[in-house]
């Protein structure tokens, strides 16, 4: 059938890509940058993905926030390259993000002024030096069930990136989980602090994989995208199981009196989630959202003049880079 | 936008041996500060030996509509492939 | 007091110091590559630190470790030059502290390759490579700063007009530099000021930067007389261990 030719793409052809494109999408290809995609394709990716990424780069705060105070050589060396690191994936998703035709400083911008999200998770304060070893343990052991599934997901760049990213990870959690072993077999007052940040961190990191399914009318979509590869109770459910184990061995105690085993299904129950909270706190209300945006509002107006000054260098001296380092 | 530092790609060779590959991309203000910060982001785990970067703007790449054209009709021409001759009992070293 | 002991404190301590200031930029640096290169930054630093204080309380028998001598050690027992407690101020302040300590680290660092103490000279084949490349980084953005915008020179002229007056503690030597190069051990102090003059002058120059004139420089760091800024930074720095005696982390 004939179709005239406008500046794009005509009914009739668009339906043909698109149907090319859910076959290739069945049979595993990848789909690369600067490929046909559908729009909302391109759309619900550069969501997921910057979101992602803004995560990244606003979770190094709650951490960062010890680096200076970490109780030991070891325990500061550890948590730095922790926060370095995910400073880093914050930089190889905005890389994956780029590659759809956004550019990196409007993705910050639509983060600093509210447009764009970032895991609620990160709007809790940390108050002891517990919290960095919670944050570790349940917060990157929830990402990294979140994050391994990823690694298969249709976008070439975003899959890329969620290797190198699980890569590093599982370091994260672990010497989470070790700062976590440490102080609860230490002092009556660090077992303490342990068990204060486990009760303030748990119902959170639950949280973390989002509404119920029932709540969650996008997922459908996504998945047949390979976007989203489980859903968010099974996750959920995976961080669930793996987790409270967890926590029997560092022999603290989870603050769910409903929480029982269910040698039927062989998972956890665990009791009802307080889901006015988790959207309170995505709404803004979380103790610490202002902060949180403040700190890296701050860091990119006070950084202005620094980037200004690279700029107008590297016009000046353009031909520098012509000469090999 | 105002001001926004280049975007660069960045190739890394992880071992002598091997071929620089692909791992990403970055901002930075000049080529100096390309190499700095792609050693700093993609080889803090001993993951190189040689960093190329690349300005985005400077990459050519084939048009993915254009991949028909381009590459399938390398697919019917099995005789560039050794698995396509029948190498006559006996005979070694082919 | 082993002056051994405190020859090697003074540089370990120098690297803790810049380590624990370096390591506030993480996640408020002006741009989000420079997070990761600060990071870098610092974890050398402490890197280096934890070698030189091991090494300090393994001299000094007296069943001290590298923690013990960072976390419960008063403002008055540290050992650092001044230059490196200096707040971390604008990028354009860290950039030129760090640019002069650097400078500085890179020749002392290749002096002591040659110590008659393996340990030392251990240590600084070592770190000497990594300061290299703390170097070159400080000194390209002395360069963009200074040869950037009105407002970047203005901050950074700014900065090294501040701060000339700590550089020159760190080739003023005292009794303990002098024992400790008469032994082969260390450097002499006085010997690398010519070549560090040099190069930043040089540095400067290129950056369209002035060099200050030399007026009295600050001095007693090495000996344990600080600015009222050091306690503040150990305050924060020693509070949990201190809070928790006899806790393991």
């Amino acid at each position: 059938m004939y179709t005239s030719i406008s500046d794009g793409i005509v009914e009739g052809q668009s339906d043909e890509r698109e149907t090319a494109f859910n076959e290739r999408l069945d049979r595993s290809v990848k789909v690369e940058p600067n490929d046909w995609m559908p729009e909302a394709y391109r759309k619900t990716l550069l969501r997921q993905i910057s979101q992602h990424a803004h995560s990244e780069i606003v979770g190094m705060l709650p951490e960062g926030n010890w680096i200076t105070r970490a109780p030991s050589l070891l325990r500061k060396l550890i948590l730095l390259a922790k926060v370095q690191d995910e400073a880093g994936h914050g930089l190889y998703l905005y890389s994956a993000a780029e590659t759809l035709g956004t550019a990196r400083d409007e993705m910050v911008e639509a983060l600093l002024t509210k447009k764009a999200k970032y895991s609620s998770i990160f709007n809790y304060p940390t108050l002891t030096w517990a919290d960095v070893g919670a944050i570790g343990w349940l917060v990157d052991g929830a990402a990294i069930i979140n994050q391994i599934p990823l690694t298969r997901c249709s976008y070439g760049p975003y899959a890329r990136a969620m290797v190198r990213i699980c890569k590093e990870e599982s370091f994260h959690q672990r010497q989470g989980f070790d700062i976590m072993w440490k102080l609860a077999h230490g002092t009556p007052e660090q077992h303490a602090m342990a068990q204060d940040a486990l009760e303030r961190w748990w119902w959170p990191s639950v949280m973390m994989f989002g509404p119920p399914d029932s709540a969650s009318p996008h997922n459908e979509q996504s998945m047949r995208w390979k976007i989203k590869l489980f859903t968010n109770d099974e996750l959920r459910q995976k961080f669930i199981d793996q987790t409270v184990q967890q926590a029997e061995q560092l022999g603290l105690k989870v603050p769910d009196p409903q929480l029982r085993w269910n040698e039927a299904t062989q998972h956890y129950e665990i009791g009802p989630i307080d889901w006015d909270e988790f959207y309170r706190v995505i709404k803004g209300d979380g103790p610490c959202n202002r902060e949180r945006l403040q700190a890296r509002i701050d860091a990119w107006d006070e950084g202005a003049w620094v980037r200004d000054a690279a700029v107008a260098y590297a016009e000046k001296h353009a031909t520098k880079e012509s000469s090999a380092a | 936008m105002k001001n926004e530092w280049p975007l660069w790609e960045i190739f890394v060779r992880s071992e002598n041996g091997l071929a620089h590959k692909h791992v990403g991309s970055l901002h930075a203000a000049d080529a100096e500060m390309a190499v700095q910060n792609a050693r700093d982001l993609y080889t803090r785990r001993n993951e190189g030996v040689s960093i190329w970067v690349v300005r985005s703007s400077d990459i050519v790449a084939t048009d993915p509509s254009q991949r028909e054209a381009l590459f399938e009709p390398s697919e019917d021409k099995a005789y560039r492939h050794a698995t396509f001759y029948q190498v006559p009992d006996g005979v070694k070293h082919l | 007091m082993n002056a051994r002991v405190e020859y090697v404190l003074r540089l370990g301590d120098s690297a803790l110091v810049l380590a624990q200031r370096s390591a506030a930029w993480v996640a408020h640096a002006p741009i989000m590559e420079e997070d990761v290169a600060l990071a870098n930054v610092a974890l050398d630093l402490f890197g280096q630190a934890k070698l030189w204080l091991e090494y300090a309380a393994e001299i000094e028998g007296a069943g001290r470790d590298a923690d013990a001598l960072a976390f419960h050690r008063d403002a008055d027992e540290y050992r650092n030059v001044l230059l490196v407690e200096q707040p971390n101020g604008n990028f354009a302040d860290t950039i030129v502290r760090g640019y002069f300590y650097d400078a500085w680290a890179e020749l002392n660092l290749n002096a002591l390759r040659a110590s008659s103490d393996e340990r030392i000279a251990a240590i600084a084949a070592k770190s000497v490579k990594e300061t290299a490349y703390h170097l070159q980084r400080s000194r390209d953005w002395l360069l963009r700063l200074g040869d950037g915008t009105e407002l970047s020179h203005e901050r950074v002229q700014l900065a090294v007009d501040e701060l000339w007056r700590f550089s020159g503690e760190l080739f003023i030597g005292d009794e303990i530099d002098a024992a400790m190069n008469a032994q082969g051990v260390g450097s002499d102090p006085a010997t690398l000021r010519e070549q560090w003059l040099e190069s930043v002058r040089a540095a400067l120059a290129a950056a369209t930067l002035t060099t200050p004139e030399d007026g009295w420089m600050q001095r007693g760091g090495k000996q344990g007389r600080h600015s009222e800024a050091l306690s503040y930074m150990l305050a924060e720095m020693q509070v949990l261990p201190r809070s928790h005696p006899g806790a393991l982390w």
